[in-house]
């Protein structure tokens, strides 16, 4: 139990090691040594959590304070680390797949300049990221918060650094400072009301706060999370995150970062439990995001893109899950989406490896002769993300769908949204799946001119890419040739991807819904959280399950008719008659320089003038303020004296004066 | 009679022992050991640089400077001991203090002295002003420093002042191809003086309404009499704090500040942020929390309140619009002095000592974040505007991301000694009952947090330009960056021991002469 | 009625009496000065007053640069000597303890002439 504080010490360590010796160590030295950070890290975890699983159910929390951060009398913070049932499952699952993705990058960074600097930013990111689930208070989870944060703009500028993407990197500080606002206030409001920001003290007041006060906080930090989890409106950032290197997409949306939000609001259970209607808006805003999310994956060709709006949608689930309060649920899909959505990340990585850094689905096709193993891997991952029994995604998705089908009010109506959104899931990722691996041709043997239709707005796409190329052409050559012979990547990327591959398959039996005693999540977490609701009955629940396989099939079949028997026209499926419907797909589109800019120029200039004005706004009124501040200061002796002396001669009046009245 | 024995009567005429109403004053040399030791350094590395026939090395001056500077540091200890078993004494007939509140501001003053050398050890090659008289003018104006923050007599502190101020007036004019540095000079010394007259002028006017200039017989008498001659003290008390908040730069007393620390040698605006504020706020908090505290709180807190607010508002709105890097820091100090303000204004123990601890972690900051300037700044200090911070992560990204981390902890962001600080002034002068200038201070850490913001983002964001000279980063200043980023980050983290020992060293403060 | 501020105030109003009656004063036989004297401009009258020498040359001459170090020189040894005096008056009552004091004074002003005469201040060339 002493060793909780080895679980953060371990990437720490690797991080101050990795920044004061990496560039000595070079490659493949520093990458190793960064694995092995968070292999021992995970060893830790493994550790801490048999030890905490021999306790008696309902004791096992332990808080170690490692020492008093912030002794101020009426404001005591400590910096403790707290392991209980959820902070260690989060434990396992960050360093676990953040060990896999440390191994891939290892073959998929070789050779860049930077490499040690790249592993000491994952080492740090997976340390912020530690620290912010075993903080045992709001202050110090939120200095894992800011570090997540840092890390990311570190890491998704690591090959970003043009200037017409500093807007972007902008945009992404912007939209998590609008989230951070409202964690301060929310952690603020918790010191007033409860007069303390531990966690374990706060869920023990939590019962009887007012109803009031509980939704306050609950938006307040819905607020923060919807910063971090990418959900409306503050999703923006998220399609920029995908720009940096391959593993860091795959940590950002699999295992770490995006999950804080969730995270956070189940640790919060004990006030989301009375917060009333803050609930039901989470779990629509949640729906609402899936929906439009998956939405905007159908439209996408970029690869990667494909995935980050898979992201937002399933976290969108996981805020369904978390409105209504099936918080196992949330976690259980939390943990099954790391999984197989880091699979599909490294996955993607490895076909643009393979494909000499080309990430347009277009310029894909037949990958599955070329790549099996990968093919391979991925198809599990599309299984288990699709909703297909008896992989992982369909249990987990299930659950979710069946813990909202009775929320009051209107709960089946969002299970609707919710299957409707299961159904794109199965669509887009077949669609994915398809171009890529199948598809009847091998389109980049035809020059690109003509394998690519004009697409008014496509040019954007392609000043991004091209800057993004040439921030790191002289190591990764962006030259897909036709005659160019794709073969898969190295064992140690593929190694990661094959483990990945068999958890996202099996990941489902952590809890299978069959039978009291196989809910292992259920009973794992179940102490800490407050206010689980049920599902509903079994009868129910198959009745759920049927509709969502055969819905899952649906797309599945849907996209089969499109993408390879080519039924339906693509285009009249990704044109405006369904990217009307989305407009905010093109303001998507906008910030991350996707297509249909120009048909979109409208929604593009409001978010232009909107989110881009607020922000030069702010600085600029200040500024004027400064100006006019400045002035004063002319320069000349004489005027500096004249102003001291009016000072004087004001200060002393003010003393006299008040004195003799 | 030969000559030698009439003079030997003539002296057993005169030096008998000292008339019956005088008396000697016993002087403690062990209590005074640490500004002992910074003056005699610098009055024997004077007198070796000037009797010595051959240049000394380069190198002596710096590690002279630095190890007086540790070895006083060092005499702290013993005296902390005594300190701690004996509690506070008051030393040399009442006119020097011992205590704990000294022995910090003592060990502050010393690590900005070893800031301020190893910058020097770099720079005056860079710019060819090498000469030992820099080093002299350091542990002068450390030991003046010194004398102000242990005054237990307002002569005493008036004295600590102008041995303080002086040396800063000359070590500001002495780059001596820079315009802007002499201008400098000039104006810091015009309106030095100016102000010191104010200071004067209060003391006199105190020692009228009083009848005395030490601290605990002020305080001893203000606690037991009515004053007749009200309007005295307070004249007294708003033109002593006219000169001593012109020292610590604040508004509206702070004119003299943008254009100083912008002109002065960039390591010496360093020393001044760090050192020149710590004995100037030193006096202001023994001064006013400690003599003036207990009788007179409710007459001075108001002034100061408007003070620390103007402080706070003008530096942070000011700085903001700044295109010099340079004068934005200066501005920033500005702020700074605000927040720390805020600790004076609290006049509690809790106050005091978060003042203590700002000043701690200003000294680190400022030092670091001069240093910065000093190495990007280049020979001649021409590049000091914000243009040519362009990119500079991608050049020397590590320099950035020190610059990065000492503007974060200046800005206050947590994990940072200035997170801590801010909020142990602003907890203290919220228990003290000035929530609306808490506000105001938390309000202007928001709008200065974007001036810093706006100098990181233009060091990772922008292009660096094509063409400008290399930049080195020279071991000794290298030695400096490191030492302030730790500093920042370990006090930031782990700041128990070191806020514990402010604690300790404001639990009493003075005491009433024997 | 004693109001402690009006007290205060009343020490300065015979200040204030006394410097008025004194400008006065001056006023007035400025006034009567001008209202007897004859008037009778020439050239000659608005020439600087140098004890009967022709002036010569500008107002703002400039002095040699080095004579601004000698102030210097001097002002300091007048500073001590500004101390020494009402020390050298006092001498009897203070003893050998302001013997050492004043010794370690002019001591360390010592210094300062060696620095000045080291760094070659003393030669004029």
């Amino acid at each position: 139990m002493e060793l909780i504080w080895l679980i953060p010490a371990f990437p720490v360590l690797g991080f101050v090691l990795l920044a004061a010796l990496g560039r000595r160590i070079g490659d493949p030295g520093a990458g190793a040594l960064g694995t092995l950070a968070v292999v021992g890290s995970f060893a830790a975890s493994v550790a801490v959590a048999l030890t905490l699983a021999q306790e008696p159910e309902g004791s096992r929390q332990v808080t170690q304070t490692l020492w008093a951060w912030i002794p101020a009398d009426s404001f005591q913070v400590s910096f403790g680390l707290l392991a209980d049932e959820l902070s260690l499952m989060m434990c396992l699952f960050i360093t676990g797949v953040g060990a896999l993705i440390h191994v891939y990058a290892i073959g998929y960074m070789k050779g860049d300049p930077d490499y040690a600097r790249f592993f000491t930013y994952l080492n740090l990111f997976i340390a912020s990221m530690l620290l912010l689930v075993l903080g045992d208070n709001l202050i110090l989870t939120f200095l894992g918060w800011e570090g997540v944060g840092a890390c990311s703009y570190l890491l998704i500028s690591f090959w970003f650094t043009e200037p017409a993407n500093a807007s972007a990197g902008k945009k992404a500080f912007v939209t998590n400072r609008i989230g951070d606002f409202g964690y301060m206030l929310g952690t603020f409001l918790v010191f007033v009301t409860f007069g303390t920001i531990d966690y374990l003290q706060i869920d023990q007041a939590a019962p009887g706060v007012s109803a009031g006060t509980a939704t306050a906080i609950a938006l307040l930090f819905f607020l923060a999370a919807t910063g971090k989890s990418a959900q409306l409106p503050l999703f923006v950032w998220l399609p920029d995150a995908m720009a940096g290197p391959t593993p860091v997409s795959a940590l950002i949306h699999a295992a770490t970062m995006v999950t804080s939000g969730v995270f956070l609001l189940t640790r919060l259970s004990p006030i989301l439990e009375a917060a009333g209607w803050a609930n039901d808006l989470i779990a629509w805003v949640g729906a609402i995001t899936a929906l439009l999310a998956a939405g905007a994956a159908v439209a996408q060709n970029d690869i990667k893109k494909v995935l980050a709006y898979s992201t937002v949608s399933q976290l969108g689930f996981m805020f369904i899950a978390i409105g209504s309060q099936n918080y196992v649920g949330a976690l259980f899909h939390m943990i099954t989406h790391a999984f197989f959505k880091a699979l599909l990340f490294l996955g993607a990585g490895a076909v643009i490896y393979s494909m000499a850094h080309e990430q347009d689905m277009r310029r894909y096709g037949q990958l599955r002769r070329y790549l099996p193993v990968t093919f391979a891997t991925m198809f599990i991952g599309w299984l288990a993300i699709s909703g297909i029994p008896p992989f992982s995604g369909f249990w987990s998705k299930d659950e979710i769908l069946a813990g909202s089908f009775q929320v009051q009010p209107a709960g089946q109506l969002l299970w609707v949204a919710g299957i409707i959104a299961a159904v794109l899931t199965a669509f887009y990722m077949t669609r994915l799946m398809l171009m890529t691996f199948a598809g009847g041709t091998e389109q980049w043997r035809t020059p690109a001119a003509e394998s690519l239709p004009e697409v008014p707005g496509d040019d954007h796409t392609d000043d991004h890419t091209d800057a993004h190329a040439g921030a790191h052409d002289d190591h990764h050559a962006h030259h897909l040739t036709p005659e160019h012979n794709p073969k898969d990547a190295p064992v140690i990327m593929l190694a990661p991807l094959v483990i990945l591959a068999v958890f996202a398959a099996l990941a489902g039996l952590l809890n299978l819904p069959f039978a009291d005693q196989l809910h292992f999540l259920d009973h794992w977490v179940e102490p800490v959280l407050e206010g689980q609701s049920g599902l509903p009955s079994a009868a129910v629940q198959w009745g759920l399950a049927l509709v969502s396989i055969v819905g899952a099939l649906l797309g599945v079949w849907f996209s089969w008719r499109v993408y390879q028997q080519h039924r339906v026209d693509r285009a009249k499926l990704e044109q405006p008659v369904l990217a009307h419907a989305w407009y905010i797909d093109d303001s998507y589109a906008r910030v991350a320089g996707g297509p249909g800019e120009a048909a979109f120029q409208g929604l593009a200039d409001f978010d232009h003038e909107v989110v881009d004005g607020a922000v030069r706004g702010v600085g600029g009124v200040t500024q004027q303020a400064g100006e006019a501040v400045r002035g004063i200061q002319t320069g000349f002796v004489r005027s500096y004296a004249f102003g001291i002396g009016i000072g004087a001669v004001a200060l002393v009046l003010f003393a006299v004066v008040r004195m003799s009245l | 009679m030969s000559g030698p024995s009439v003079l030997a009567a003539a002296l057993q005429d005169v030096l008998i022992e000292p008339a019956p109403g005088f008396e000697v004053p016993s002087i403690d040399w062990a209590g005074i050991a640490p500004n002992l030791i910074l003056m005699l350094g610098s009055i024997l590395l004077l007198t070796v640089v000037s009797v010595l026939k051959r240049r000394v090395p380069s190198w002596f001056a710096p590690v002279w400077t630095i190890s007086a500077a540790v070895a006083a540091g060092c005499a702290v200890v013993p005296l902390w001991q005594r300190f701690a078993d004996t509690g506070p004494e008051t030393l040399v007939g009442g006119a020097v203090g011992l205590d704990g509140f000294s022995l910090f501001a003592t060990v502050v003053v010393c690590i900005a002295v070893v800031f301020v050398a190893l910058l020097l050890a770099d720079y005056l090659p860079r710019e060819s002003l090498e000469s030992p008289e820099w080093y002299v003018l350091v542990l002068l104006s450390a030991s003046g420093a010194v004398t102000m923050a242990s005054a237990d007599d307002l002569i005493v502190l008036f004295v600590g002042l102008e041995i303080l101020s002086v040396a800063a007036y000359v070590m500001t004019a002495m780059h001596r191809r820079r315009v802007t540095s002499q201008e400098a000079g000039l104006k810091y010394f015009v309106l030095g003086a100016f102000s010191s007259a104010f200071l004067l002028y209060g003391i006199a006017l105190t020692y009228g309404a009083t009848g005395s200039t030490n601290l605990a017989e002020i305080q001893a008498f203000l606690a037991g009499d009515v004053v007749t001659q009200n309007a005295l003290l307070l004249g007294g008390l708003a033109f002593m704090l006219v000169g001593l908040g012109f020292k610590v730069g604040a508004v509206p007393f702070h004119s003299w500040a943008p254009d100083v620390y912008q002109g002065a040698p960039t390591p010496i605006s360093g020393y001044m942020a760090g050192a020149v504020k710590l004995g100037a706020f030193a006096a202001l908090l023994r001064v006013f929390v400690v003599a003036f505290g207990p009788a007179y709180r409710q007459e001075w807190q108001p002034l100061v309140a408007v003070l620390a607010v103007l402080s706070l508002v003008v530096g942070a709105f000011a700085a903001i619009s700044q295109t010099n890097v340079k004068r934005m820091l200066a501005y920033s100090s500005i702020n700074h002095a605000g927040f720390i303000l805020l600790g004076v204004l609290a006049a509690s123990a809790a106050g005091t000592e978060s003042a203590l601890f700002y000043l701690l972690a200003y000294t680190f900051m400022a030092a670091g974040s001069f240093a910065v300037v000093t190495v990007v700044g280049r020979t001649g200090e021409h590049r000091q505007s914000l243009e040519d911070y362009r990119g500079l992560a991608s050049v020397r990204p590590g320099l950035a991301l020190v610059f990065t981390v000492l503007l974060l902890s200046q800005a206050g962001v947590p994990l940072t000694v200035g997170f801590l600080a801010k909020l142990y002034v602003v907890t203290a002068a919220v228990e003290s009952g000035f929530d609306w200038v808490a506000v105001v201070a938390m309000l202007t850490a928001v709008v200065s947090a974007f001036m810093y913001l706006r100098i990181v983002a233009t060091m990772y964001f922008a292009d660096a330009p094509e063409g400008a000279p290399a930049l080195r980063i020279p071991a000794a200043t290298g030695v400096a960056l490191g030492l302030s980023v730790v500093g920042v980050l370990l006090l930031g983290i782990v700041p128990g021991p070191v806020s514990d020992w402010a604690n300790e060293a404001v639990a009493q403060l003075v005491v009433a002469a024997p | 009625m004693s109001n402690p501020l009006s007290d205060f105030l009343r020490d300065y109003l015979t200040v204030g009496i006394f410097g008025s009656l004194g400008f006065v004063l001056v006023g007035l036989l400025l006034f009567i000065a001008w209202l007897i004297r004859p008037d009778r401009r020439q050239a000659q009258k608005y020439i600087a007053y140098e004890s009967g020498v022709d002036p010569i040359g500008d107002m703002w001459s400039q002095t040699q640069v080095r004579y601004y170090i000698f102030a210097l020189l001097f002002v300091m040894f007048d500073v001590e000597a500004v101390f020494i005096f009402p020390w050298a008056t006092q001498l009897e009552v203070f003893g050998w303890f302001g013997l050492v004091e004043m010794t370690l004074f002019i001591l360390i002003l010592l210094l300062g002439l060696v620095y000045a005469w080291r760094k070659g201040v003393l030669k004029w060339a």
